[in-house]
């Protein structure tokens, strides 16, 4: 590993010696690294697919990498490596170890590249020259909100389900979760915890792994605690699917109010059927196109990224999704969401 | 003639010894047994004996902490149906470690069957019954690949899933995209891919078909194991393959039907992984191999072949799931679970040792 590192260090610096003797001849030529979790999740995969149109159209040669599983970090360490050797002018990155793969990154930086966080912030976020991500708290907070305004005066009386991503509470699971809370007018306490709140109306969290089996399992252990639930935040579209066919299973998928957040097409379809009630969507060609753009213009005047107003990173926007609107929730309709979505 | 006959009678001069001497038949107890050892040959010989008394005593503890909330018909049967799919690849897992090999593909074997089942039917549009039954081809076309690299290769079963769960699980990424097919449009369109989801309630007891089929294939294979004689090849081959050759056994042939047989469990569980989460996901079932191997070592079956009962695996997957929702119950973080698992899979193993020094 350590000689791994050394050696990519060795060629990166060799290969930065080459750059700075050819980069002055001609803009042309300049080179980006996509660097995502895993090359199979449908979001990664539109990621991808946005950065290379966009990396076409702006004459920018993308070479693309990623994780064999979500959390092989060190798949992402060598991407990186790799990417320093080749003399790539920026990377694109959703870590899978937003704090372990800091040090390798800052290698990069160090050799003079652009690196932008893509959906998933750093630890600590100025590690990367920019984020390009959805607001996951602002996602969380309008299914939240429109959870609240469609049960109207019950909302007071709910019993609220939460299935969250894993254990270990990454951030965007954090922002999700208090987001919804946020929305739905519950005190979160320290915004930064899962689990330190009192409002009674919470029956209780539980992990789903982002899919349909965890999403099923979670919902079962959370009704064997209170059968009356009403209210369900899911952390993503799958776990959603998997909630219902465990409420399904017991007749009670009529009462219960499912949200979610991400905007695939599966889980689209999935609100236009009445399964999920609404759902946050986020755009992660966006993400990817925005990055690509950022770094040919830091290869062509030096200028890097500043973010959205009023926030530490930049918003690449969030519409939440349902066919049944709520007074005072701005939302889109689902035509308008499949036109939209992903995977 | 009849005068050797009349002699035979006759013990003859050099014989008479052997009136003085031990009538017994040959015995290989030494000795009086202490009554450690005689726990120790009473494990040895009912494998399934200490995760059974694993079980009812947690089950046990967690009612008297919980109460009805967990000691009742409804959370019973729901642990039932949330192992049913461990207990399906646990059954695959379980004949193949009898044999002293090891399957990690068993999972991506499970995900590819019920993704070639989802997407003959949507993509191609051919009968789901004829979809289905694709997906066992595919199930058994990976397990004959185990079996053949394993027994005319020559290679070690670790080795050869290690590199198969890999092939398969990019196979599944590669042929699905990733795509999921939605429970509703199965349901609307290809109702018999969700056949295991169905399920009989008798009071509040929930049997899903998914389960039934499970428990039963369980006690299925194990007839076959005691009373057949493939199932008790199984054991030799696993025992001492060598010993086995020599009494007959065709090792290689029995290791590839092994695998085969595995595989098509494993497609089984395909299908009612279909049934459990409504929809096919090829992102769903990443760590049934980790889960089986947990289910069958907590179930006493020995990672080094030829001891075991495929019952114990049944409970050792039960015992996971009733940690799992009792845990869940009281409230704890779910790291505890899998710390309470840990411990359980060490202490397994521990047992296991122990029990083989009867057989050293």
């Amino acid at each position: 590993m350590k000689k791994s590192v050394l050696r990519a260090a060795l060629l990166g610096v060799s290969a930065l010696g080459l750059a700075a003797v050819s980069a002055p001849a001609s803009a042309a030529g300049v080179s980006a690294c996509l660097i995502t979790k895993t090359d199979t999740n449908p979001f990664f995969v539109k990621m991808k697919e946005g950065a290379t149109a966009k990396a076409k159209e702006l004459g920018v040669d993308l070479k693309s990498y990623a994780g064999k599983i979500d959390g092989d970090s060190e798949s992402q360490v060598a991407a990186i490596e790799s990417c320093i050797a080749d003399g790539a002018k920026g990377i694109l990155i959703t870590a899978s170890d937003t704090a372990g793969i800091v040090p390798t990154l800052k290698k990069a930086r160090d050799a003079g590249m652009l690196v932008i966080a893509l959906d998933t912030p750093l630890e600590p976020a100025d590690a990367a020259d920019a984020t390009f991500a959805t607001d996951n708290l602002l996602a969380g907070e309008l299914i939240g909100k429109w959870a609240a305004a469609t049960l109207g005066d019950k909302a007071k009386d709910a019993k609220i389900a939460f299935l969250d991503l894993t254990p270990s509470q990454p951030t965007v699971d954090v922002l999700r979760d208090q987001g919804f809370m946020k929305g739905f007018g519950i005190d979160t306490k320290d915004i930064n915890k899962i689990g330190d709140e009192d409002d009674p109306r919470i029956v209780g969290h539980d992990v789903t792994n982002g899919n349909e089996e965890g999403g099923r399992q979670a919902m079962e252990n959370l009704l064997q605690k209170d059968p009356s639930i009403n209210v369900v935040h899911t952390i993503n579209e799958p776990a959603a699917a998997g909630a219902y066919q465990a409420l399904k299973a017991v007749g009670m998928e009529n009462n219960v109010l499912i949200v979610s957040v991400d905007g695939g097409c599966p889980g689209v379809k999935n609100v236009e059927a009445g399964v999920i009630g609404a759902t946050s969507q986020q755009y992660p060609l966006q993400m990817a196109a925005l990055g690509i753009e950022a770094i040919k213009k830091f290869a062509d005047t030096g200028e890097k990224p500043s973010p959205t107003e009023g926030k530490t990173f930049v918003d690449t926007g969030v519409n939440l999704v349902t066919a049944k609107p709520a007074p005072g929730v701005e939302s889109i309709d689902v035509k308008e969401g499949l036109a939209k979505c992903w995977g | 003639m009849s005068e050797a006959s009349a002699n035979a009678r006759q013990p003859q001069e050099f014989e008479k010894a052997l009136s003085g001497s031990d009538t017994a038949v040959a015995n290989f107890e030494v000795s009086e047994r202490s009554g450690l050892e005689k726990v120790q040959h009473f494990l040895h010989a009912s494998p399934a004996a200490v995760p059974l008394i694993v079980l009812v005593a947690s089950l046990l503890v967690f009612a008297v902490i919980i109460g009805g909330r967990f000691f009742s018909a409804f959370s019973m049967t729901l642990i039932l149906q949330q192992v049913a799919i461990v207990g399906f690849v646990g059954a695959a897992q379980t004949l193949v470690i009898l044999t002293a090999g090891i399957d990690l593909s068993v999972g991506a074997i499970m995900v590819l069957s019920s993704v070639v089942m989802g997407q003959f039917t949507f993509r191609y549009g051919l009968p789901a019954p004829l979809a289905i039954l694709c997906g066992f081809a595919v199930g058994a076309a990976c397990g004959w690949l185990n079996g053949f690299l394993v027994a005319r290769m020559r290679l070690p079963p670790f080795i050869v899933t290690l590199g198969t769960w890999q092939i398969v699980l990019a196979a599944n990424f590669l042929y699905s995209a990733n795509e999921t097919i939605r429970a509703q449009e199965i349901e609307a369109q290809a109702p018999i891919l969700q056949f295991f989801g169905q399920s009989v309630r008798l009071g509040s007891a929930v049997f899903t078909y998914g389960v039934i089929t499970m428990v039963v294939l369980v006690l299925i294979l194990w007839y076959v194991l005691n009373h057949t004689a493939w199932g008790r090849h199984v054991y030799a081959v696993g025992d001492d393959p060598e010993a086995a050759e020599l009494s007959g056994v065709n090792v290689s042939r029995m290791l590839i039907s092994v695998y085969v047989l595995a595989g098509l469990i494993c497609a089984l569980a395909g299908w009612a992984l279909i049934g459990r989460i409504g929809s096919v996901s090829p992102t769903s079932g990443q760590f049934a191999n980790i889960e089986s191997i947990t289910a069958v070592v907590i179930g006493g079956v020995s990672l080094f072949g030829g001891r075991g009962s495929i019952l114990g695996m049944l409970f050792g997957a039960l015992i996971v799931g009733v940690f799992s929702l009792a845990l869940r119950l009281i409230g704890t973080d779910p790291q505890w679970t899998y710390l309470l698992i840990g411990t359980l899979i060490i202490a397994a193993v521990a047992v296991d040792q122990w029990i083989r020094k009867v057989a050293g």
